[in-house]
């Protein structure tokens, strides 16, 4: 489980590095006790208050700690959006975010804890990296690598996970190449399985990465020919607009897919909910096909 | 509620005649306050912070402009950002910036907005604006401070009655009790200006919480200053400065 690996993760960190902090809002306090019994000035569980545990992250940044800023997705991006974008980048101190909860990993709670918006609202803040890892085990050097740099890092953790990890710096790695102007398929995490069994008998390249903010554009003009397909586990879209940016200068088709914006208002399992958008194999080959049937003529396929 | 009188700013000057209600602004901020301003009108709001403000850096902060990246200094965050002239004119009068910044405050090449900006202006901590972010921030320094070992320096944060409407402060008053911040000090302007008050008075809803609280003469230097340094250092401090309601 990826919250497993976080934890223990950011439990070596205090140890390590007596810069770093840990601001938590009840969410995983438990867990993260025998941390806060070894380090009690630097892991601070503030209680139910999402707004006061981005200021505090701020104020200890502002001292010169390193803060690391953990609960449920929704709590976290959507509830502290002004004081992610006053506390900490107006400051000009950084942060580590690291979330649980992805878009529907708590299905059955409904509304309140789905999150498909958490990622295209950080891409609204500048400067910000990415991370959306696709396996437990790519969790401890995301964020060990997060915790070391300067910048502001959001790290999207999710009970979705592929059969396997891949390491790598996020640049975009291609999974199945199928050669000279074949459509390049990009999935972003946990949805990387699903993608390549869509696409399995389809001549598709297929690349994966785990950081889509800053978006690996070098590598996807380097890989794009005319069709793009962008599957990612979060708002439908949220990178397209970086893509365009990126193949501005040259004729292509985009296919950008996701979680779509309307409320389903249905319980069931995260399973369900990853049909229901359309991210499951059959949901993508679906859309795949459509895409790629509806080519001009004249792109030969 | 605290009454005022023209004898409650006789450390700051002298008052002049017809205007009880109206005490001086302290001598070396004055000019820098009219050059801030001007000729524009200001509210109340904006004049009513000068005292605390004065009394703070000339008589309790330690922090002066070579010290302000120093780990060890205090940190004074306006929370209430457009209390901002008067906090402009202190920074000058006591040289953190250069008295001619003053003017064309808020033009095109200024450095000085109608809200403080930290990266923009040398001393100020936070930048502010928007109601409720300062007492958070302060609380996450005073933590970071206490986390590095840093016993010293006292973190002040400076609302206002009205800002206090905000749900973050009551995060921010609940959690600095419960965690006995006793390097921290929150000070709350109060010129009657919360839409529906605050019943008992401002400084209950910090008492509550475990707060020592004092409530003042916002205009009297010397109640000030023993109100602002009269933390008993186990607890966070609050203290509350009652202002001209809506005067000038």
């Amino acid at each position: 489980m990826m919250r497993e690996r976080f934890v223990d993760t950011t439990t070596a960190l205090l140890g390590d590095d007596p810069r770093t902090a840990l601001v938590l809002a009840d969410i995983s306090a438990a867990a993260f006790e025998p941390a806060a019994r070894r380090h009690p000035d630097r892991v601070l569980n503030v209680g139910i208050r999402e707004q006061l545990m981005v200021g505090v992250a701020g104020g200890l940044a502002l001292t010169g700690l390193r803060p690391i800023v953990h609960t449920y997705a929704p709590f976290l991006v959507e509830r502290a959006y002004e004081q992610l974008k006053l506390d900490l980048d107006h400051q000009g101190v950084t942060a580590v975010l690291v979330s649980v909860g992805a878009s529907y990993d708590r299905a059955a709670a409904g509304r309140t804890h789905l999150s498909p918006a958490d990622v295209s609202l950080v891409d609204s803040l500048h400067g910000w990296t990415v991370h959306v890892p696709g396996h437990p085990d790519e969790v401890p050097t995301l964020l060990r690598g997060a915790v070391a740099a300067d910048a502001s890092a959001y790290l999207r953790l999710s009970t979705q996970h592929n059969a396997r990890p891949y390491g790598g710096d996020g640049t975009l790695r291609v999974l199945r190449d199928a050669g000279p102007g074949a459509p390049l398929l990009v999935a972003v995490g946990p949805v990387l399985d699903a993608a390549l069994a869509a696409v399995a008998d389809l001549g598709v390249t297929v690349a994966y990465t785990h950081r889509p903010r800053p978006f690996d554009t070098a590598g996807l003009r380097a890989l794009a020919d005319t069709e793009v397909i962008l599957v990612e586990p979060y708002l439908a879209g949220t990178s397209a607009r970086v893509v365009s940016a990126a193949l501005a200068d040259r004729p292509h088709r985009l296919l950008a897919l996701g979680v779509g914006r309307e409320e389903l208002r249905r319980y069931g399992s995260a399973e369900d909910h990853t049909r229901w958008h359309g991210l499951d194999a059959v949901g993508l080959r679906r859309s795949v096909d459509e895409f790629l049937a509806s080519a001009p003529a004249s792109a030969g396929r | 509620m605290t009454t005022i009188t023209a004898n409650a700013v006789r450390s700051a000057g002298t008052s002049p005649p017809g205007e009880p209600t109206t005490p001086p602004l302290p001598g070396p901020v004055a000019p820098l306050y009219e050059r801030v301003r001007a000729g524009r009108e200001f509210g109340p709001n904006v004049r009513s912070t000068v005292d605390v403000l004065w009394v703070l850096y000339d008589r309790i902060l330690r922090v002066t402009p070579e010290t302000v990246d120093d780990p060890g200094r205090d940190r004074f965050l306006l929370s209430k950002g457009h209390a901002v002239a008067g906090y402009y004119a202190v920074l000058a009068a006591r040289g953190f910036v250069p008295a001619d910044w003053l003017d064309d405050q808020g033009g095109p090449d200024s450095r000085l907005g109608d809200h403080p900006d930290r990266l923009l202006v040398p001393g100020v901590e936070i930048g502010s604006g928007s109601l409720g972010h300062g007492l958070g921030l302060g609380v996450g320094t005073a933590l970071g401070l206490r986390a590095q070992g840093l016993l010293t320096p006292r973190v002040f944060v400076l609302l206002g009655d009205a800002e206090l409407d905000e749900g973050s402060n009551h995060e921010a008053i609940a959690y600095a009790g419960a965690a006995g911040l006793a390097n921290l000090t929150a000070i709350v302007i109060d010129n009657g200006s919360a839409t529906h008050g605050w019943p008992g008075g401002a400084g209950a809803r910090f008492t509550v919480n475990g707060w020592t609280a004092t409530t003042v003469d916002g205009h009297d230097h010397d109640a000030l200053h023993t109100a602002l340094t009269g933390q008993d250092n186990h607890r966070p401090h609050v203290v509350v400065a009652v202002v001209d309601q809506g005067a000038q």
